[in-house]
C-alpha cells in the first residue's frame, strides 16, 4: 500500500516509493531518500510533530511538513 | 604555500579532524563576497606547511543553504581563490552510504583526493566491516586512511599521507574539460545524477562492506533509556528546563566573580595609570577611554566562555538535537525553530553569548529573527536598573497574601521581555522576506562522551572572534561615548567649573560636584538637555536623558551616571536613592513619581542600550543594517510603551 510518511505509524516497516515533486525534493534524495530505500518511523516528538526516521545507518528529524513529500510503501512481514 | 580543502557531511567527526590536524593554529576568515565564515588552519610536518580550509559541513555540493553555496561556488570554479590543489573529504565509517555521495562528487572532479573513514570504531560496534584494501584496489588514483579522530587514532599516518600528496599542477585546465557539476538552477539534472550515484554507491556498498548482525546490533535498533526520557512528552521539557535553568544560573552565578574581577583590576589598573601619568588629555583618553573600553570588552568573556562551554557538552554529547527535536513545534508559530530557543534563554542573562549562539540555526531567516529579539529578553546588566528604580517607586509590601510587590514587579520586567520577544519575532516573520527554501532536516546522532578538546579549541575560536571584532567595535564607540562626556563646546566646561561654589570642606565631596558639574556641561550634558522635550512625555526630564544617553555604552552604567549627576559616592546606593527621592521638579512634586519610574523600568526592558551587543550582531550578520534596524525599531518600542505607561500611571 502505498501512503505518505507524515500518516505512518511508529515501527512500520517501509521503504521510499518515490519523493514528490517540490522545493526540497532533491535535498530529500541527497539525504538517502532515493526509491527502494528501507526506513522507518522511530519516535515522534511530542505533539507528534516533527517525527524521527530511521534512513539506513542513522537517524534523521524531519517535520510532517517535509514528510508529506515522502510517498512510501507499506511492506508486509 | 600548499591549499587543501577539508570537506564531508555533518556529524562525520570532521571537526575533530580538523582540530586534530591544525591544533590552535587556526583561524576565522570570511570567504570573498560572502557572509559565511571561512575557518583555515595550517598543517604543519617537519618545516612544511599546509593551509586547510575547513568547509561548512553538506551532505551534497549542490547547496540548499548559504552554508553550502560556498562549497559549491569553490568547487564549481578552478579560477576561485580557494579553489584548493587537493581534498580531504572525510566519511563516517558508521554511515557510507549517505556519505559517499558528496566523495563520488568530488572525485569526479578530478583534484587529488584523500578519502579519510573516520569514526571507525563506532562502525565497528555496529558491525560493519569495511574492505579498505578493496575500496583502494577499486580507487587507485586516490588515497584513503582510516581514522578515529576523536581519540586521535590514525592521525599520524594521515598527516604523513597529506605531505605525501602528489599535487603535481594537475592543470586547471583539465578539470574543466571533465566538469560534471550539473548547472545548480537545474535541479532535475541534478536529481538524475544523484541517483545515479546511489545506485553506484548500493554496488561499492554491496562489494565492500559487511554488516554482521551481533548482539549489539540488535540493541542499538531498540531506543535506549536515555533516548526514550530526553524527548518524553513530559519528562523530556523537565529536563531540558532543568538544563537550561542550571546553564542560566552559571552564567549569572559563576561568571558573577571572574566578571568583578575583571571590573575591579582595570578599575585599579585605570586609578593607577591616572596617578602615574602626567595629568593631560592623553592620560585622560587612557584612562577615561581606553581602559575601560578593554574592560568593558573583556568583561562579557566569562559569560561567553561559560555559555558556550554548556553548549559544547550538549553538542558533542548528542543532547542538544533532541532539545530542539522537542521544542522545535512549540517555537514554530513564532517563525522561530526549535534552535531559537537555547539562544533566547541565555540571552536572559546575556544577549552577546546568545546572539553568537545562533550560528547553529541553519535557515537564515529565523536565524535573523533570533538575533532580533534576542537583546528584548531581560539581560542581567538590567538588574542593577531595575533594582534602583524597584526601591525608588514600588513599595516593600505584600500583595495577594504572600506576593512581594518589589518582586513581583521585576517578575512583570522580565515577563514582559519575554512575551515581547515572541510577539515581535510573530511580526518579524510576516515581515523579512525568505530568499532560502525553508526546511527542517536535522540529523539525531547518538548519544557519545565529549571530546574535550573540541570544545576548548571552540571556547578559543568564539573568545578570539568577539574580543577582536567586536572588541573593535565596543572600543571605539566607549571612546566616543567618553570624548562626549569630556568635551563641552567652547570653554563652557571651565567657565562653569569656575562658578562652582564648593560648599563642603570634603575634597570627595568637592571633587564629585565638579564631575557632576562637568558632565551636564559637555557634549552629552547639552545632548540630554536638548533632547528633554522629547523625552518630556515619558516623564523623564534632562538629568535622566543624560543617564539614557551614556548607558548606551551599557545599561548597568545608568546608575553610576545618576550618582555622578547628582553628585554621590557611587558606592552608596543609599545616598542616590534618598537623593533621587528628594529630587523635586519646578511644580515642586517628586521627579521619581510611580508613573515615571514604571515609564523608565519599561524603557529599559525595550530600548536597545547595549553598543556591545550592537557589535556582535554586525559581526554576525556581517552587515550594519541589522544592528541598525534593531537598534531603530527597539528604540520606537521603548518609546511608544514608555509613553503609554506613563499616562496610565500618571
Amino acid at each position: 500500500m502505498i501512503k505518505k510518511l507524515h500518516t505512518c505509524k511508529i515501527g512500520e516497516k517501509l521503504s521510499v516509493f518515490q519523493i514528490l515533486p517540490s522545493e526540497i525534493s532533491s535535498k530529500l534524495l541527497e539525504m538517502g531518500f532515493y526509491c527502494g530505500k528501507e526506513i522507518e518511523i522511530l519516535y515522534k516528538a511530542p505533539f507528534g510533530d516533527p517525527l524521527a526516521v530511521q534512513v539506513g545507518d542513522y537517524i534523521l528529524s524531519m517535520r510532517k511538513n517535509e514528510a508529506q513529500f515522502i510517498e512510501v510503501e507499506t511492506k508486509l512481514n | 604555500m600548499k591549499k587543501f580543502a577539508l570537506v564531508g557531511n555533518p556529524n562525520t567527526g570532521k571537526t575533530s579532524v580538523f582540530n586534530r590536524l591544525t591544533g590552535l593554529n587556526q583561524h576565522v576568515g570570511n570567504f570573498p563576497g560572502v557572509t559565511v565564515d571561512k575557518k583555515s588552519g595550517q598543517v604543519k610536518l617537519h618545516d612544511e606547511t599546509i593551509d586547510l580550509i575547513d568547509f561548512p559541513g553538506t551532505y551534497s555540493i549542490y547547496p540548499h543553504s548559504s552554508d553550502e553555496q560556498i562549497v559549491y561556488d569553490v568547487f564549481s570554479n578552478p579560477q576561485h581563490k580557494d579553489f584548493p590543489d587537493a581534498v580531504l573529504v572525510v566519511v563516517d565509517a558508521s554511515n557510507l552510504e549517505r556519505n559517499l555521495l558528496l566523495f563520488t562528487q568530488i572525485y569526479d572532479l578530478n583534484i587529488p583526493i584523500i578519502l579519510i573513514i573516520n569514526m571507525s570504531d563506532i562502525a565497528y560496534r555496529k558491525g560493519i566491516d569495511i574492505d579498505v584494501e578493496g575500496l583502494k584496489a577499486k580507487f587507485p588514483s586516490i588515497t584513503i586512511c582510516e581514522t578515529n579522530a576523536r581519540i586521535g587514532v590514525g592521525m599520524t599516518e594521515l598527516k604523513t599521507e597529506i605531505f605525501n600528496l602528489k599535487t603535481t599542477e594537475v592543470s586547471r585546465q583539465q578539470i574543466i574539460e571533465n566538469y560534471v557539476l550539473a548547472p545548480i538552477d537545474n535541479q532535475e539534472s541534478q536529481k538524475e545524477e544523484v541517483k545515479l550515484r546511489f545506485d553506484f554507491i548500493k554496488q561499492l556498498i554491496h562489494d565492500f562492506v559487511k554488516k554482521k548482525k551481533t548482539v549489539e546490533e540488535k540493541e542499538t535498533k531498540k531506543l535506549s533509556f536515555w533516548d526514550k526520557i530526553s524527548i518524553h512528552p513530559v519528562f523530556g521539557y523537565v529536563i531540558f528546563a532543568v538544563i537550561m535553568l542550571s546553564i542560566f544560573q552559571l552564567i549569572f552565578s559563576i561568571a558573577a566573580f571572574p566578571m568583578e574581577l575583571i571590573d575591579g583590576s582595570f578599575a585599579d589598573f585605570d586609578s593607577w595609570t591616572g596617578e602615574k601619568l602626567p595629568a593631560g588629555l592623553f592620560t585622560d583618553l587612557l584612562t577615561g577611554g581606553i581602559i575601560p573600553g578593554l574592560g568593558g570588552v573583556l568583561v562579557f568573556l566569562p559569560q561567553i566562555l561559560i555559555l558556550f562551554f554548556c553548549l559544547g557538552i550538549l553538542e558533542e554529547t548528542g543532547y542538544l538535537a533532541r532539545a530542539v527535536f522537542i521544542m522545535d513545534k512549540l517555537m514554530r508559530p513564532f517563525g522561530l525553530n526549535g534552535k531559537s530557543v537555547v539562544p533566547l534563554i541565555s540571552s536572559a542573562a546575556c544577549a552577546i553569548p546568545g546572539i553568537m549562539a545562533t550560528r547553529t540555526i541553519p535557515n537564515q531567516k529565523e536565524r535573523l529573527i533570533t538575533i532580533l529579539v534576542a537583546p528584548l529578553m531581560s539581560c542581567s546588566a538590567r538588574i542593577p536598573v531595575f533594582t534602583l528604580l524597584i526601591a525608588l517607586v514600588i513599595p516593600n509590601k505584600t500583595v495577594f497574601r504572600f506576593l512581594n510587590l518589589q518582586g513581583l514587579t521585576l517578575f512583570c520586567m522580565y515577563f514582559l521581555g519575554i512575551v515581547s520577544a515572541l510577539i515581535i519575532a510573530w511580526v518579524l516573520k510576516l515581515l523579512i522576506k525568505n530568499k532560502e527554501q525553508s526546511y527542517f532536516l536535522l540529523e539525531i546522532p547518538d548519544f557519545k562522551s565529549p571530546r574535550w578538546a573540541n570544545i576548548f579549541i571552540s571556547l578559543f575560536e568564539k573568545g578570539k572572534v568577539f574580543v577582536f571584532e567586536a572588541g573593535k567595535v565596543i572600543l571605539a564607540i566607549s571612546i566616543i561615548l567618553w570624548a562626549l562626556a569630556s568635551f563641552g563646546p567652547g570653554d563652557r566646561i571651565e567657565k562653569a567649573v569656575k562658578n562652582v561654589h564648593f560648599t563642603s570642606e570634603n575634597v570627595a565631596d568637592s571633587a564629585q560636584l565638579l564631575a557632576s558639574v562637568k558632565l551636564e556641561n559637555s557634549y552629552i550634558g547639552i545632548l540630554g538637555k536638548t533632547i528633554e522635550p522629547v523625552i518630556k512625555p515619558l516623564g523623564f526630564d534632562w538629568k535622566i536623558g543624560i543617564s539614557l544617553l551614556t548607558s548606551f555604552a551599557a545599561r548597568e552604567v545608568f546608575v553610576g551616571s545618576m550618582a555622578t549627576i547628582y553628585s554621590v559616592h557611587q558606592e552608596d546606593n543609599k545616598g542616590l536613592l534618598e537623593t533621587m527621592r528628594n529630587e523635586k521638579n519646578s511644580l515642586g512634586k517628586p521627579v521619581y513619581s510611580l508613573a515615571t519610574g514604571l515609564s523608565l523600568m519599561v524603557f529599559y526592558v525595550f530600548a536597545m542600550q547595549c553598543m556591545a551587543t550592537l557589535a556582535i550582531v554586525k559581526r554576525e550578520t556581517k552587515t550594519w543594517k541589522w544592528p541598525i534596524v534593531q537598534l531603530v525599531y527597539m528604540g520606537i518600542l521603548a518609546y511608544l510603551s514608555s509613553l503609554i505607561v506613563y499616562n496610565l500611571f500618571s
